[in-house]
């Protein structure tokens, strides 16, 4: 019998998240700082938010004067896609202590959530727990250093940086795609929704990105084989 | 400067229930298998449109970088290196694109 994986495999497995993170951090706190935003303002984004497209934006809508309970919905809206990926990682666990399941949750973002849920076989708490720790701590720091000694590195080091999220992005999907072609389908399929619903310019943009999300998920289930999936539960 | 307290908590909040609710409701009952499907499908789709949307929404100055980047991090992958390797290749392509040569 196979061993569940436990707290160490959660650190191990977070590493290359931490190695995404820091640098994405790095590029927050530093634009937190050129934003104005304070060194305690800009660690509690990161502490008490821990979601990086939603920190971004926050900070993008603050420098277009968007007032503030505008920006709250605006998160809201953005972070709908987290009601997907709580409720698909619900099915996945195992026996949890309902205690836990705060904690699980407050870790639960785009790239924690996409390294369990390609993880084979139930996970639990420690597992998740290794897994979410690391990237927050990695979040957190790389925050600080970006606003404390971002301004020092040179420009052309500070936009790298920032392609690291895309690249961790494709990282994850690559070697789905290489076990399963519905998975390339998949994720161009949602690709060009967006750029469909974004042109057209229906919803804002955080909701064209969960509409296009929704819709391909959705046509998946009427178009894909039964192969995905089921097997990965 | 000003504080962005109230911002921050109100984020918090926000950003906080879509990731708590489906734990606590969902986590008892079994689910249909369409729904199950459709909730298995959800990573591969978001990744996707992510990935898009990152591409579609880079300043323009940055686009060349960010598919240069994109497109190493696929070739690394997919010739079995490891995220991390992927990741670190990916941002010194981009340097290399952006670099003021």
């Amino acid at each position: 019998m196979r061993q569940e994986p436990g707290l160490r495999d959660g650190l191990v497995d977070g590493i290359p998240l931490v190695v995404g993170f820091f640098p994405v951090a790095m590029a927050f706190g530093l634009m937190a700082k050129t934003t104005d935003v304070s060194l305690v303002d800009t660690c509690l984004f990161s502490l008490a938010v821990f979601a990086g497209a939603s920190q971004f934006m926050a900070l993008d809508l603050i420098k277009a004067g968007i007032a503030i309970p505008d920006i709250i919905l605006a998160t809201f809206l953005l972070n709908l896609r987290h009601l997907m990926m709580s409720a698909s990682l619900a099915l996945r666990l195992k026996e949890v202590k309902k205690s836990l399941l705060p904690l699980i949750a407050f870790g639960v973002t785009d790239e924690t959530f996409s390294v369990a849920s390609l993880k084979s076989g139930k996970i639990g708490a420690p597992y998740l727990l290794g897994l979410n720790g690391i990237a927050y701590g990695a979040w957190a720091g790389g925050t600080v250093a970006g606003y404390l000694v971002g301004k020092v590195l040179p420009m052309a080091v500070q936009n790298s940086l920032g392609v690291g999220l895309y690249a961790l992005f494709m990282a994850i999907l690559v070697p789905e795609m290489k076990k399963d072609n519905g998975v390339l389908l998949l994720a161009a399929l949602s690709g060009l929704v967006y750029l469909l619903i974004d042109r057209v310019a229906v919803f804002s943009s955080g909701w064209s990105l969960i509409a296009a999300i929704i819709a391909a998920a959705a046509m998946g289930v009427l178009v894909l084989k039964d192969t995905l999936g089921e097997g990965q539960g | 400067m000003t504080t962005y307290l109230p911002l921050i908590i109100g984020m918090m909040i926000v950003t906080y229930l879509p990731r708590l609710l489906p734990l606590i409701i969902l986590s008892k009952h079994p689910l249909p298998s369409p729904v199950r499907r459709f909730l298995c499908y959800i990573p591969y789709a978001a990744l996707g449109a992510l990935i898009v949307r990152g591409v579609a929404q880079s300043a323009s100055g940055m686009t060349p970088a960010t598919l240069v980047g994109i497109a190493v991090a696929a070739l690394f992958t997919f010739l079995g290196g490891g995220l991390v390797v992927s990741v670190m290749a990916s941002i010194v392509a981009a340097y290399f694109v952006l670099a003021p040569w």
